[in-house]
């Protein structure tokens, strides 16, 4: 990854002033050295390693319970390796009647994706017309995105609910995947994103010239906005989907005990009643996890950037 | 002709703006803000899920019952015991993973996008695996006591111990994002200032305390605030810790029931969402006010002017 070229062009927010600025020369001598430059010792790779292997663990060991028997929870020293059981614990899970888990994958990879590219449109969108266009009253609305950051959701949980009762359809929203796409269509944080990266990453020369040409301002997103903010796209999009689909207070609220639940619900499902075994529960809690340790695989790069630069820029 | 697209230009560069950040503020409108003011009213209605006919004016009623409710006061205990462990030692120890971080190393990327995948996991998955975990006869948590010499806990039994349980699946999954956040603040800061610090002969320790913690304090405090926000809303760990998790009694006695669990309990399983609706703004405030009290006191204990 050309690091140095990315955050040159792009000067993102969080844009390292440290890398910016030509490379100070290692100082031969230890002292004098920022942390950054001082290259790691035996205990912090021992100490990193094990911060790993606690943080992958929980994860491992639901697996490791995913592929057993119910034997195996029983066992002291607890477990250690993976049994054969998964395919038929996991037909096991696919075949309860009143937990919906194969509609619950699709669902959640339905809401997730509907509402990930929503918010991506949606935010670069305002996010330009914040950056780079002018109209009256462009700051105090700023501003408001802003505020409403700050707000916890859980708040207005209960008239969520209420209101979802009256919108329009048999019985309103509650119950049906509306409820929990339509508020997640936008996000106060993808407007603020998106447009503290347009600000830096696409000069006003550029649009200036696109206007002379007598480009509309759409054309202008299209052709000059779009194609210089894709690294962003990427971060918010990935963090939006992880988001999305590990939501689970509102879905249960709205979608809890219907026949249509996210895999969040429908795995709460799994772990209450009479009937709990945890070799099921975990296989499929398993299963609604691999598409996001495949995301952490493919885009973890960007994932760990888009949470660093938030980071720097609040 | 001309005409026309002299006026669409003109619409083009004087609403065209406006168009563009119209979907974000109606939507907003609608799934945000409106619930938020509407939360208010409900408050001060009887508004029952059963029966929608017993709706009318309660006044103050639902706020009055709440100073006196023992649940509530319950769960504010909970929450504030649960918040107090999970988030001191939170961000502590993501200060120690982001001063590992902040070196020179090899499989930089690699190690940084590991710290995350706790925060990838979901929340739901994780928590099932903890209750797994936290069993009492044959959990891992209780072999890994035993293998230390100390006596099989009860996990479920009693306050501390539930407490415990839940702060440290909020421990696990949020110490290596926050250090992430810590790390990306620390590579921020001029190398000079180590450069000159070293000159006079401090330690790495006394660099940590007096450069590197007071010069990422801005971010210190946004995750103080962030954790504020999100432990005082605890809800899916209490629910899933469980041994029936549809009940959202938090345990036999409400060992470890947060106020998030309760305002679901009373809105959705005793339907009484007026009440419910009066608990969220009790809960509102509270995190404002503790939110604003740790901003303080973080700032003075990380040295800050004010």
């Amino acid at each position: 990854m050309s690091t140095t070229t990315d955050t040159r062009v792009a000067n993102p927010p969080g844009a390292d002033p440290g890398e910016a600025a030509p490379r100070r020369k290692v100082k031969p001598s230890m002292s004098g050295r920022a942390p950054q430059d001082t290259p790691a010792g035996k205990w912090t790779y021992l100490l990193l390693g094990l911060t790993f292997l606690l943080s992958i663990y929980p994860i491992y060991w639901m697996f490791v319970i995913a592929t057993s028997t119910d034997a195996a929870l029983a066992e002291i020293p607890p477990k250690f390796l993976p049994g054969g059981e998964f395919m038929k614990n996991l037909d096991e899970v696919f075949s309860l009647q009143d937990v919906y888990f194969a509609e619950s994958l699709v669902n959640s990879l339905i809401v997730s994706t509907v509402v990930t590219v929503s918010v991506l449109f949606f935010c670069s969108v305002a996010g330009f017309a914040f950056a780079k266009l002018r109209f009256r009253g462009s700051r105090i609305l700023m501003v408001m995105v802003v505020l409403t950051l700050t707000v916890p959701n859980q708040l207005g949980i209960v008239a969520l609910y209420i209101l979802m009762g009256y919108l329009p359809g048999e019985g309103g929203w509650n119950g049906s995947l509306l409820a929990v796409i339509v508020p997640g269509l936008v996000s106060a944080f993808g407007v603020f994103y998106m447009r503290q990266f347009i600000l830096g990453a696409v000069p006003d020369e550029l649009i200036e010239s696109g206007r002379v040409d007598g480009a509309t301002t759409m054309r202008i997103y299209w052709s000059i906005v779009l194609p210089a903010v894709r690294p962003a796209l990427a971060v918010l999009g990935l963090l939006t989907f992880v988001g999305s689909w590990n939501d689970f207070q509102w879905p249960l609220i709205t979608l809890g005990g219907t026949d249509y639940p996210t895999s969040m619900v429908a795995l709460f499902d799994l772990a209450s009643g009479n009937y709990v075994l945890y070799r099921r529960v975990l296989a499929g809690a398993f299963v609604a996890t691999v598409p996001l340790i495949i995301l952490l695989f493919v885009g973890g790069r960007q994932i760990v950037r888009g949470i660093m630069e938030g980071a720097v820029k609040s | 002709m001309r005409g026309l697209s002299h006026r669409l230009h003109r619409f083009d560069v004087k609403h065209m703006p406006y168009v563009l950040i119209a979907p974000f503020f109606i939507l907003f409108a609608i799934f945000g803000l409106f619930p938020l003011i509407f939360n208010g009213v409900v408050a001060l209605r009887t508004w029952r899920l059963d029966d929608p006919a017993q709706d009318g004016w309660a006044g103050l009623a639902n706020f009055e019952r709440l100073l006196t409710d023992e649940d509530f006061g319950n769960a504010l205990y909970n929450t504030f015991g649960i918040f107090v462990l999970s988030t001191v030692p939170q961000l502590l120890l993501a200060l120690c993973v982001a001063f590992l971080l902040n070196r020179r190393l090899r499989g930089q990327t690699w190690f940084r996008v590991s710290m995350l995948l706790p925060y990838i996991t979901p929340l739901t998955a994780s928590t099932l695996v903890f209750l797994v975990v936290f069993g009492r006869d044959t959990g891992v948590a209780n072999w890994v006591l035993s293998v230390v010499g100390v006596d099989a806990i009860d996990w479920r039994a009693g306050k501390l111990q539930s407490w415990v349980a839940i702060a440290t699946m909020v421990n696990w999954k949020w110490i290596g994002y926050n250090a992430l956040l810590y790390l990306s603040a620390m590579q921020t800061i001029p190398r000079d200032i180590y450069e000159a610090s070293a000159l006079d002969g401090a330690t790495a320790w006394k660099q940590l305390w007096r450069i590197t913690v007071p010069m990422i304090l801005p971010v210190v405090i946004f995750t103080v605030v962030l954790s504020t926000i999100g432990g005082l809303q605890l809800f899916t760990e209490p629910m899933l810790l469980d041994s029936n998790p549809a009940s959202a009694s938090g345990g036999s006695n409400g060992e470890w029931q947060t106020i998030a669990q309760l305002i679901y309990k009373v809105g959705w399983k005793n339907l009484n969402l007026g009440y419910a609706a009066a608990m969220s703004w009790a809960l509102f405030l509270i995190i404002v006010v503790v939110a604003v009290v740790n901003t303080v006191l973080t700032n003075r204990l990380g040295g800050g002017k004010r």
